[in-house]
């Protein structure tokens, strides 16, 4: 993986700016940030307490080549796609977008911060959901639970037992998907195959090694 | 015939047994009375949701949606498509809008689709359950089924984030939207006045920052409190989760006795429509909204 | 001349008549102000009444008329008598207005109308219905000195109005500044792109137009005359100097660039560190190629540094933003751009000014890939065969550099009005009492003049600040301190083309009214239309020199035999000479010492037992009358003791009014006007502030006469002041019955 970091460093040689254009989401839009700020003063999780570097700054930071910076940051992974800094961006810059663009290129080339829960999360959701086509909730929680061990994962079961219960009675979760039960798409196979080939022609358009 | 047909895309929470199973009852329920048929999109999968940015990529993502889109225009020809689930919803039409005006994109989101032997020829709408009730009834033919008025409760409208930002219902300002409150007036509630009405209860991140979404769903329930509601009422089934089973924690963390029942906008049109406590959903809630179990009885 | 026949008339109407006792006012107009006719009227503005007033003046011999009814300021159009003498008493807005309508108040309301017919009648006998300026000049050519935009911009649509031009340019060429530009910045749809500068456009059009002389290499090398009658040389390099006759006056004389190599540690050596203007060359040699240094290399990045030298707190560079630069260094960032997609270009500023459809541009410089960076730059050095730009990052709060091989200063406008005349006037003074530095320091001032004004107060117009010739930018941003001379375009601020192009119109407008009314005998602004002029009765003069020296606009010269010169068409009419005259030799036929000391007299001062102060009030017809009218009409009540006069500006306030009226027997003395200072508001530039510093000087009479100084008062006020006013006057009202009654009644 620190290989495609290397490859893509020297590839846009002291050009951050650009790397991010063509890599990540929407990144064509950063140059068009006029530094206003009122996305970081938008931003709900900017005050519970603060990102490191809220929206306009990692914007200034990529204008100023601070790759490695921006690429190792706390901070993108704070965005809940809530869109507030979206709607109130006087150049319509799709703020949500970049943030998570940023963070997705910074986990492919290997750059993520580690232990980044939210990172982890992403990938727990997005292979939970498309191993069967839908979401498994109750296989969801125990891998997050679970991640840091099993010890861990008791510990943070058993914090949360009583919410569980309750939403058992409720009827909300039902202790059998932990088996592997539960709801399924029919065209598992399809939707698997479909996905493969999404992922290979993102790589080949964006010219990393898939 | 009934009135209006839609694809229905429930979503993976909105499914029996699953995190948003009372939401899809309650659903069900509202749209018999008010003649709507949901036929739900045969064989649809998850839209990946928010959350899904960093594994998934951007074309996967959109892909999964194409899907849907597919399935839904070969199934259910002629019908948009309505999600009841908030970020389904938004997923899917910000992929539908991305997709429609890059064809690039949609070049490779067709080439990924053959391999699941499907093809998209012209992408339907895609809906949120509150617009088609709002656009395509509108307030006047909702109010027309209510037979029990929602009278003297006072009910906090949780707007929240993304029934409202970036695309709005129905035009509505995203500063302060209006069209939750309007609905509780119609079934004949009081809707109180609070500041916290369209601020992110932490979605996602409830589950991987939870001291960071708990800080911000805390802010939302006090100030629900402060302006006399007795319930909070949402659009959307994570806001609905994180605003309702996090009270005990929060409870515990802050020193607070949050109990505040969290319900969704069918469940209150199902009982004022003189729907029953199982119609609604009502045994689904893990804070027990008891205000309107006894409502339901009489 | 006519024999004098004196007529006042009482309106009973807008409830005059059943408010007041109007019989007992015409039997004061007829015993006290000795009228020789007084008539009442029901409705005195409608046609019947203005008829019969129109007929005793045509057919019964009127010669003077006092009109009791309402303020001066009301039914002008309807009361308009251009052939004999009008004096109005304000018995409306004045008195009813203001006072309560109860049997309390019936008796003091009915004093104060007396008052007021007394005083209306005392003023008319003093006046002159004026015959305007014998000394009218009919020149309607208008001179335009400098051809850059603005200057061509005001000759083409003055001509375009119908009037001849004569337009005067230093330089080999029309075109100025804007002829240097490569390109402009855009001003129309879809503002995404430099323009052609449009200045070829221009000369084209001046060349064409047949009522329009040019005269190139040439400078104005002196003007003398007034309004309507201006003569101005006209020296042409390697030729005869011309004279022209000319109405009026446009100086469009533009700009310099500041000096960049003023500004420490920027390391400006017009090589890799250049102005706007340089850039602007290297971009025409380029002609749309990459574009090169002076050196030859070819610039594969570049730094654009803004506010250099401007905006500058610490006060050593200029302090003002020249308001064009940040769309320039724009623009010029899109010449790279444009030529050379790969080349890094960047901003630094701390704010970037982009008003209007300048926003658009600005988002189509960052689509095309400049780059904005939110930086002051300390310091600029040499490093290698380019620059290291350092500066502060203000978003990420760090010291950083940027290296770059040419780096653009976006330096301010400086202009060019001409020497200082108070620096000028001291260094004349030292001159004159032998210092060889100041004698040389006055022949390189007046070298720079541009208008060689042979005005005895200076060579150029009077400035006020950083260097901008005087207009008073609150109300009247085009009038400069001399009268129908006019500045355009930077010269009077700074300003980018679009701007000058719409200012120089505006100039146009204002010289041609100048010229216009000045050929009628009539003052144009503030006082639109007046016909009066001051005379000075030369016998009495002692030639102190107050009244040529305080005059505002420098209408006052002086002769050979060292008397003041007044030339009519200079004048706007203030009275700011009159009230410096210690001798009180000047006046006007309407507008006299005596106009204002008969009505001050005319009022009729109770003994010191009745309880019934008598206030003056002197209150400018600018702000301060508007505002006690617009009090009355909003039914605002101020105190019945008052007696309000109004003058055309504080500075035609002579102190004998004041010792006068304390000798009288009033118990207090108000000056009512606007605000003087750096904030100024006179409608006459220094008059409110002459009147106030003359006031001050008259606390030694005060103590002398061993009355307290607190019953003088000065009030600064504003037109939007209706609401307070009524209270002010009513606090310093109850001031002045504190202090008690003034000893000096019924002496």
């Amino acid at each position: 993986m620190s290989d495609m970091n290397q490859q893509m460093a020297a590839k846009y040689r002291n050009n951050f700016l650009k790397e991010i254009e063509e890599q990540a989401e929407m990144g064509e839009w950063v140059k068009m940030c006029m530094q206003c700020g009122v996305c970081s003063g938008s931003c709900p999780t900017n005050f519970h307490p603060g990102w490191d570097h809220p929206p306009q700054e990692i914007f200034m930071m990529i204008r100023a080549g601070k790759r490695d910076e921006v690429l190792n940051s706390n901070s993108m992974w704070n965005c809940v796609s809530c869109y507030n800094c979206y709607v109130r961006c006087p150049r319509k810059v799709p703020i949500t977008h970049i943030m998570h663009g940023i963070a997705e290129y910074a986990y492919r080339i290997g750059r993520a911060p580690k232990n980044q829960p939210t990172l982890h999360l992403s990938q727990t959701f997005w292979n939970n959901a498309t191993k069967t086509g839908r979401v498994n909730e109750v296989q969801l929680t125990q891998s997050l639970y679970f991640k840091n061990g099993i010890g861990d994962g008791i510990k943070q079961a058993l914090a949360m037992q009583d919410v569980a219960l309750g939403l058992v009675k409720a009827g909300r979760l039902n202790p059998l998907e932990a088996l592997g039960m539960g709801h399924k798409c029919k065209d598992i196979k399809g939707i698997h195959a479909m996905l493969a080939k999404a992922r290979e022609l993102e790589a080949k358009r964006k010219g990393r090694a898939a | 015939m009934a009135k209006k047909e839609y694809a229905f895309y429930p979503g993976c929470s909105s499914q029996k047994g699953a995190s948003a199973s009372n939401y899809l009852t309650s659903v069900e329920s509202m749209c018999k009375t008010l003649d709507i048929k949901i036929t739900e999109i045969p064989d649809w999968n998850c839209c990946g949701a928010s959350i899904s940015y960093a594994e998934a990529g951007e074309l996967p993502r959109h892909v999964m949606n194409a899907r849907n889109f597919a399935l839904a225009e070969q199934n259910l020809p002629g019908q948009d498509i309505v999600a009841t689930c908030a970020a389904c919803w938004l997923g899917a039409r910000e992929s539908k809008e991305r997709l429609e005006h890059n064809s690039v994109l949609m070049a490779d989101t067709q080439e990924a689709l053959k391999e699941a032997g499907l093809n998209i020829k012209v992408i339907p709408e895609v809906r949120h359950m509150v617009e088609v009730l709002i656009e395509d009834l509108g307030y006047g033919e909702l109010a027309s089924h209510v037979k029990k008025p929602l009278e003297g409760m006072k009910f906090a409208g949780y707007v929240g984030c993304q029934t409202n930002r970036p695309f709005g219902i129905s035009g509505e300002s995203f500063e302060n939207p209006m069209y939750l409150d309007k609905l509780i007036e119609t079934v004949g509630g009081e809707a109180v006045k609070y500041d916290q009405k369209v601020t992110c209860c932490g979605g996602a991140l409830a589950f991987s920052e939870p001291d960071k979404a708990q800080a911000q769903i805390k802010d939302i329930i006090e100030a629900a409190y402060d302006s006399g509601a007795e319930m909070l009422v949402t659009p959307c089934p994570l806001c609905q989760a994180n605003t309702e089973v996090y009270q005990g924690q929060i409870n515990k963390k802050y020193g607070t006795k949050f109990n505040l029942p969290v319900l969704y906008y069918s469940q209150l049109m199902v009982l004022a429509y003189g729907g029953s406590a199982k119609d609604a959903g009502l045994n689904g809630q893990v804070i027990k909204a008891r205000k309107l179990e006894e409502f339901a009885s009489k | 001349m006519a024999d004098t026949k004196t007529a006042a008339y009482i309106c009973k109407g807008c409830e005059l008549g059943s408010r007041l006792d109007t019989a007992a006012l015409a039997k004061v107009a007829a015993k006290e102000g000795k009228m020789n006719l007084v008539r009442e009227h029901d409705f005195l503005c409608s046609a019947d009444g203005v008829a019969m007033i129109r007929n005793d003046i045509d057919n019964e011999g009127v010669t003077h008329v006092a009109l009791c009814a309402c303020s001066r300021r009301a039914k002008t159009e309807a009361f308009n008598f251009q052939t004999v003498a009008v004096s109005r008493g304000n018995l409306r807005e004045g008195v009813i207005w203001i006072r309560p309508d109860s049997d309390e108040a019936r008796e003091t309301t009915q004093e104060m109308a007396e008052d007021y017919v007394r005083m209306a009648c005392a003023e008319v006998k003093a006046m002159q219905a004026p015959k305007g300026n014998p000394n009218t000049g009919v020149s309607k050519t208008l001179l335009v000195v400098g051809g850059g935009v603005s200057g061509m911009t005001s000759a083409l649509e003055a001509s375009k109005a119908g009037y001849k031009v004569v337009l005067v340019e230093k330089t080999g060429a029309l075109g100025g500044w804007a002829a240097c530009l490569w390109k402009r910045v855009p001003n129309r749809e879809p503002f995404k792109a430099p323009m052609d500068n449009g200045v070829a456009d221009l000369i084209a059009q001046i060349e064409a137009d047949a009522n329009i002389k040019v005269y190139l290499n040439a400078v104005v090398s002196k003007t003398a005359g007034a309004p309507g009658r201006f003569k101005v040389d006209i020296a042409v390099e390697s030729g005869p100097t011309v004279t022209e006759d000319i109405g009026a006056i446009i100086q469009a004389t533009g700009f310099e660039l500041y000096d960049a190599s003023k500004i420490a540690g920027f390391g400006y050596d017009n090589a890799k560190v250049i102005d706007q203007a340089g850039l602007e060359a290297l971009a025409r040699a380029a002609n749309g190629g990459v574009i090169k240094r002076a050196d030859g290399k070819e610039v594969k990045s570049v730094v654009f540094v803004q506010c250099a030298g401007q905006r500058d707190a610490s006060k050593e560079h200029l302090e003002y933003c020249s308001g064009h630069c940040c769309a320039t260094s724009v623009k010029q960032a899109m010449y790279f751009k444009d030529a050379n997609p790969d080349v890094d270009t960047l901003v630094l500023y701390t704010d970037l000014r982009m008003p209007g459809n300048n926003e658009d541009f600005y988002r189509a410089a960052q689509n095309k890939g400049v780059i904005f960076s939110k930086g002051v730059v300390s310091r600029v050095e040499s490093s290698g065969d380019g620059c290291r730009v350092n500066f502060k990052d203000l978003i990420l709060d760090e010291e950083t550099a940027a290296e770059a091989d040419l780096v653009v200063l976006a330096t301010g406008m400086v202009p060019t009005t001409g020497p200082d005349l108070d620096q000028l006037a001291e260094a004349n003074r030292l001159a004159e009492g032998g210092d060889e530095a100041a004698k040389a320091q006055v022949i390189q001032m007046k070298a720079k003049s541009v208008l060689n004004l042979d005005y005895r107060q200076g060579p150029d117009m009077p400035q006020f600040k950083h260097g901008f010739n005087d207009s008073h930018f609150i109300c009247f941003p085009y009038e400069t301190r001399r009268t129908a001379i006019y500045a355009a375009g930077p010269v009077r601020r700074p300003m980018d083309i679009a701007q000058t192009m719409e200012d120089a119109t505006g100039a146009a407008m204002k010289a041609i009214q100048a010229m216009e009314n000045a050929g009628l005998g009539r003052a144009a602004h503030p006082r639109a239309g007046d016909l009066s002029f001051p005379t000075a009765r030369l016998e009495g003069c002692t030639q102190c020199k107050r009244c040529t020296v305080e005059c505002p606009f420098g209408a006052i010269d002086e002769d050979e035999k060292r008397f003041p010169l007044f030339n009519e068409s200079r004048c706007r009419r203030c009275g700011t000479c009159m009230g410096a005259c210690p001798v009180r030799v000047i006046s006007f036929e309407n507008y006299s010492v005596n106009t204002v000391g008969a009505q001050i007299k005319a009022v009729d001062i109770p003994d010191e037992f009745s309880e019934k102060p008598r206030v003056l009030i002197l209150a400018c017809e600018n702000d301060a009358y508007p505002a006690l009218d617009m009090a009355g009409m909003n039914r605002l009540e101020y105190d019945p003791f008052v007696r309000i006069i109004p003058v055309r500006c504080l500075g035609s306030v002579n102190t004998i009014w004041i010792t006068d009226a304390l000798n009288s027997g009033y118990d207090g003395v108000m000056l009512m006007g606007c605000k003087h200072g750096e904030q100024y508001q006179c409608h006459f530039v220094k008059g409110s502030e002459l009147g106030r510093y003359r006031m001050s000087k008259v606390y030694d009479t005060l103590k002398g006469m061993n009355l307290e100084t607190e019953r003088l008062m000065d009030l600064e006020v504003a037109i939007t002041d209706i609401e307070t006013l009524p209270q002010k006057i009513n606090e310093y009202a109850a001031k002045i019955v504190e202090m008690g009654m003034s000893p000096f009644k019924g002496l």
